[in-house]
């Protein structure tokens, strides 16, 4: 490729566009890791800790999106204290600094303070985008920045985020002259927000296509937003409650008919059931579906809203719809795609859904390829038919409510349906386990799992063998968490070489002693190395037969990291 | 030339319709594995050149053509230990367990007429309690028999690990939450089963979600008294400690319950504080002396509420403080002076 000029080879990588494609591009020759970094504009960082912010502004001057991660994801479950770190400050600082051209931000499981949000919203003239998901520590206020200042915001989509509520105007801030929102999701939002306000913003913002609305937006205010709006493609409904007789809800049923671009529908945090009838007209174009946080939805309600679905490709919900409901879904929607069943809170057992549901959804729905499924029970026999139906998961988690629960009907261990999942799902990149599981699953997963990234193991193997076919086999393993495990010291340092093939290893509550792990991190220098122990003040010893509460590694570039809390060993 | 050194970049949805990777990926983190540790070994897929000790007579570890072999009979879909496919192989390697593989049944994935496939399998480990299993339901002491057995298998391991561990793991279980195993009795209706112990993190549902169900089952007019998976989490600050903590106030019913439970949570503090005075920092304090310096006039609990006042922890009905408190902080008894009256004010115009 020495003869082609630099333009032409700038032009056939602007082609390509995955983060994996354009790695290896970098790898192929000094010039083209040249041209491929001069030409990147977006930019993944798995692990906010794996690299500085100056070494990545120095490799990619032309950066213009960046997506980064913080926590640990079993700090989703409150296993990682508080404080311990992901801060975006110093990489808005880094950036700003820099002069880079930043135009979007999507950030997960970061700390995200106001001050981060107000140097943001002045330091990027050009600046678009900006997404939050499970991050924490903002405010309204810091809201209020990005409204105020961000001349030409696209996006704002808030995603499950912690955010305390200032009782400021936030929505205010945007000015008269912000016409160019594509995309506002403030869903999330606890507190009240001026519904008038809202209403104009949505009036001057023609390119409106994703609006989620929080549970401080009435009904009436709903309809009269839509009416304003009937291009939008995503609408998250916040407050549903309405008594059906009134004139208003008949307003709404008109309304909808001609909302005819609505094709992904959410939120509901507060529902009147009989309400619903009025979103019948917009089901039959719905291709994503999220009823997961509608608790107000009974099973019955559900069913009859699914029936009107044949379209539907992504469906969140929860497990009030029962097994029952979830053998209507498989009649109903064969294109589905991507189902998650949450549990709900007020339910009679009869109402929950079990390996039926699973097994009904396997039948009727081939295209399955990714499952989050909180259940009661589950059965080898299940597994091993869902296995066979649908044999294209890239993504299968399973969590049985009692975490260690055997199969009810043969009361053995879940190794075999398992089993009988990775054998056959070759393209499984992602597998969470629960169930009564021995060693044997493991030694399963790590003979067929072979494109296997993610594997989220809790309670689960008898001994140091069942880490150990996991980490010998699954040659693509990218991260690996564990929780109250019986893997002790031989497993993690039978094979350290594998660890920096990997983005993090998480092990909690399991045998794992300091000793082995101050072993691990003289050996391996760029691996950072992190125990926490929460009882103990940083001026306790640490012996090392001492086990180890909680441990997370991963490698890293940067080194150690500076802002680690008191209670963090980096070792 | 070494290669550059790369950014560790991966391909991943943020949000939630997570986009699929059509590319095949390219090794392109092989030079990880290269550079990575001097003891990098061969991967076998049984993993077992290091850990077995019966595995010499049989195969040594399956080449990529052996695997290929297993592939092939894998498309078969048939299931079970791998000694039982490929009779090359003795059935040794895992006569860790007492039953004969040859025994064993497949599992065949063959369709049946009601789509459910018939399980005939026996049983492969026998003998193997799961101290886990015993852990969720009400923590007898933990047990693993099973892997004593198996640990005859291992290479040496670091002494003195297993034993005395066991026993400590239905405690870690629940070391985020001391107060939930008296407090769940309470919570929990009387129709439910014997008190499913509250696991920190398990069912895996993030926080968020479970607040959220928290806020919405309080406005719903159908809750009833059943247990609950949403979590009502509210930071708890100390004066002088390092680091909040956050607790579950629906894990208790009793002031009484949630002042234990924070006294165990900060004892290591007072501890400390205790330590700096000049006493040997080891000195372990006597249940007793803990609970005066708590009790006492030393440290007061106080929360904040909706309005945003600050106000004494004990004085409204249970109910109404996990209906009303936002955040807890544990004051010295000095700083505190000035809440009692308030609070009496509030109670007042609340009732």
């Amino acid at each position: 490729m020495n003869y082609f000029p630099d333009e032409v080879i700038e032009h056939i990588f602007e082609y390509v566009v995955s983060h994996r494609d354009r790695n290896a591009l970098s790898l192929v020759c000094k010039s083209w890791y040249r041209i491929e970094r001069c030409t990147r504009e977006k930019v993944f960082i798995g692990n906010c800790y794996s690299i500085t912010p100056e070494r990545l502004i120095q490799r990619f001057p032309a950066l213009k999106s960046l997506t980064l991660k913080g926590k640990p994801h079993f700090a989703d479950f409150s296993l990682v204290p508080h404080g311990w770190g992901g801060f975006v400050y110093p990489w808005i600082e880094a950036l700003a600094k820099g002069k880079v051209g930043l135009e979007e931000l999507r950030l997960k499981r970061m700390v995200v303070s106001d001050d981060s949000l107000e140097l943001l919203s002045r330091a990027f003239p050009n600046f678009r985008s900006l997404v939050l998901v499970s991050c924490e520590e903002f405010t309204t206020d810091g809201l209020a920045a990005i409204a105020a200042n961000c001349k030409s915001l696209r996006e704002l989509d808030l995603q499950e985020n912690e955010v305390d509520d200032h009782k400021g105007q936030w929505l205010s801030c945007f000015p008269d002259s912000c016409t160019s929102l594509v995309s506002l999701n403030f869903a999330c939002l606890k507190g009240e927000i001026n519904v008038g306000v809202l209403e104009r913003l949505v009036a001057r913002s023609p390119n409106l296509k994703s609006l989620r609305l929080n549970r401080s937006v009435p009904l009436d205010a709903l309809q009269r937003i839509l009416t304003r709006a009937p291009q939008l493609v995503d609408l998250g409904v916040g407050s549903y409650v309405q008594d059906p007789a009134t004139e208003t809800f008949v307003k709404l049923m008109n309304t909808m008919h001609k909302c005819k671009s609505i094709t992904s529908l959410s939120g509901f945090l507060e529902v009147t059931p009989r309400c619903l009838t009025a979103m019948y007209v917009i089901c039959p174009n719905l291709t994503s579906l999220n009823l997961s946080y509608a608790a107000g939805i009974p099973g019955s309600d559900l069913i009859k809203l699914i029936r009107h679905c044949k379209k539907l490709q992504r469906l969140w919900i929860m497990d009030s719809i029962g097994d029952k409901g979830l053998g209507v879904v498989a009649n109903t929607c064969k294109e589905l795609q991507e189902l998650r069943v949450f549990p709900s809170d007020n339910i009679g057992h009869h109402a929950a859904v079990t390996e039926k549901g699973l097994v009904a959804i396997s039948m009727g729905c081939p295209k399955l390829h990714s499952l989050l499924y909180f259940c009661h029970q589950m059965t080898n026999a299940a597994l091993i038919t869902v296995a066979k139906n649908c044999p294209n998961f890239i993504r299968f988690r399973l969590a049985i409510l009692d975490a260690t629960k055997p199969d009810p009907d043969t009361n053995q261990p879940l190794d075999e349906g398992f089993g009988a999942i990775v054998q056959s799902c070759r393209r499984l990149r992602r597998l969470s386990l629960s169930g009564q599981l021995t060693d044997k699953v493991f030694l399963y997963i790590g003979m067929y799992a072979e494109q296997l990234e993610m594997l989220s193991i809790a309670f689960a193997g008898e001994s140091d063998k069942g880490m150990l076919y996991v980490l010998n086999g699954c040659k693509k393993l990218r991260k690996l968490e564990i929780r109250d495990c019986p893997f002790g010291d031989t497993a993690l340092l039978t094979d350290i070489g594998k660890y920096e093939t990997m983005r993090s290893l998480w092990m909690s509550s399991c045998e794992v002693t300091v000793g082995a792990c101050k072993v691990l991190a003289k050996k391996m220098p760029r691996l950072n190395v992190e125990i926490f122990n929460e009882n103990e003040t940083a001026d306790c010893e640490l012996e090392d037969e001492q086990k180890v509460e909680k441990m997370y590694l991963y490698r890293t570039l940067a080194g150690k990291r500076k802002d680690a809390p008191e209670y963090v060993w980096t070792l | 030339m070494s290669p550059p050194l790369l950014v560790v970049t991966k391909e991943e949805g943020l949000s939630n319709a997570s986009t699929l990777a059509s590319a095949s990926s390219p090794q392109s983190l092989d030079c990880f594995s290269q550079n990575g540790g001097a003891s990098l070994k061969e991967r076998n897929y049984l993993g077992l050149s290091d850990c077995s000790s019966v595995d010499s007579s049989a195969a040594p570890g399956m080449s990529d053509d052996k695997k290929d072999n297993l592939n092939l009979k894998a498309t078969e879909l048939r299931l079970g230990l791998p000694g039982s496919q490929s009779p090359e192989r003795g059935p040794d390697i895992f006569s860790l367990t007492s039953t004969k593989l040859d025994e064993k049944p497949l599992f065949p994935l063959l369709p049946t007429k009601d789509g459910i496939c018939s399980s005939t399998q026996k049983t492969i480990v026998s003998g193997n309690k799961r101290g886990f299993a015993d852990a969720m339901d009400g923590f007898p002491e933990a047990k693993f028999p099973g892997t004593a057995a198996i640990n005859v298998m291992l290479s040496p391991r670091p002494a003195g690990v297993q034993p005395t561990a066991k026993k400590e793991m239905p405690s870690k279980v629940l070391q985020g939450q001391p107060g939930a195993v008296n407090g769940t009795g309470g919570t929990v209706g009387a129709s439910s089963p014997a008190s499913k112990a509250q696991v920190v993190g398990w069912p895996p549902i993030r926080s968020f979600r479970k607040n959220s169900l928290a806020t919405t089952s309080k406005n719903n007019d159908e809750v009833d008294g059943k247990p609950s998976l949403a979590a009502l989490f509210v930071k708890v600050s100390m004066d002088g400690a390092p680091y909040l903590r956050k607790v579950d106030l629906q894990n208790y019913t009793t002031y009484q319950e949630l002042s234990s439970a924070l006294e165990k949570m900060f004892s290591c503090f007072i501890l400390g504080q205790c330590g700096s005075h000049g006493a040997s920092g080891r000195e372990m304090m006597s249940e007793s002396k803990l609970k005066d310096l708590l009790h006492g006039s030393e440290y007061v609990l106080t929360y904040e509420d909706k309005d945003g006042d600050w106000m004494l922890v004990g004085d409204v009905p249970w109910e109404m403080f996990i209906d009303t408190c936002k955040r807890l902080k544990i004051m010295k008894g000095s700083d505190a002076i000035g809440l009692a009256p308030r609070a009496v004010e509030k109670s007042r115009s609340r009732s």
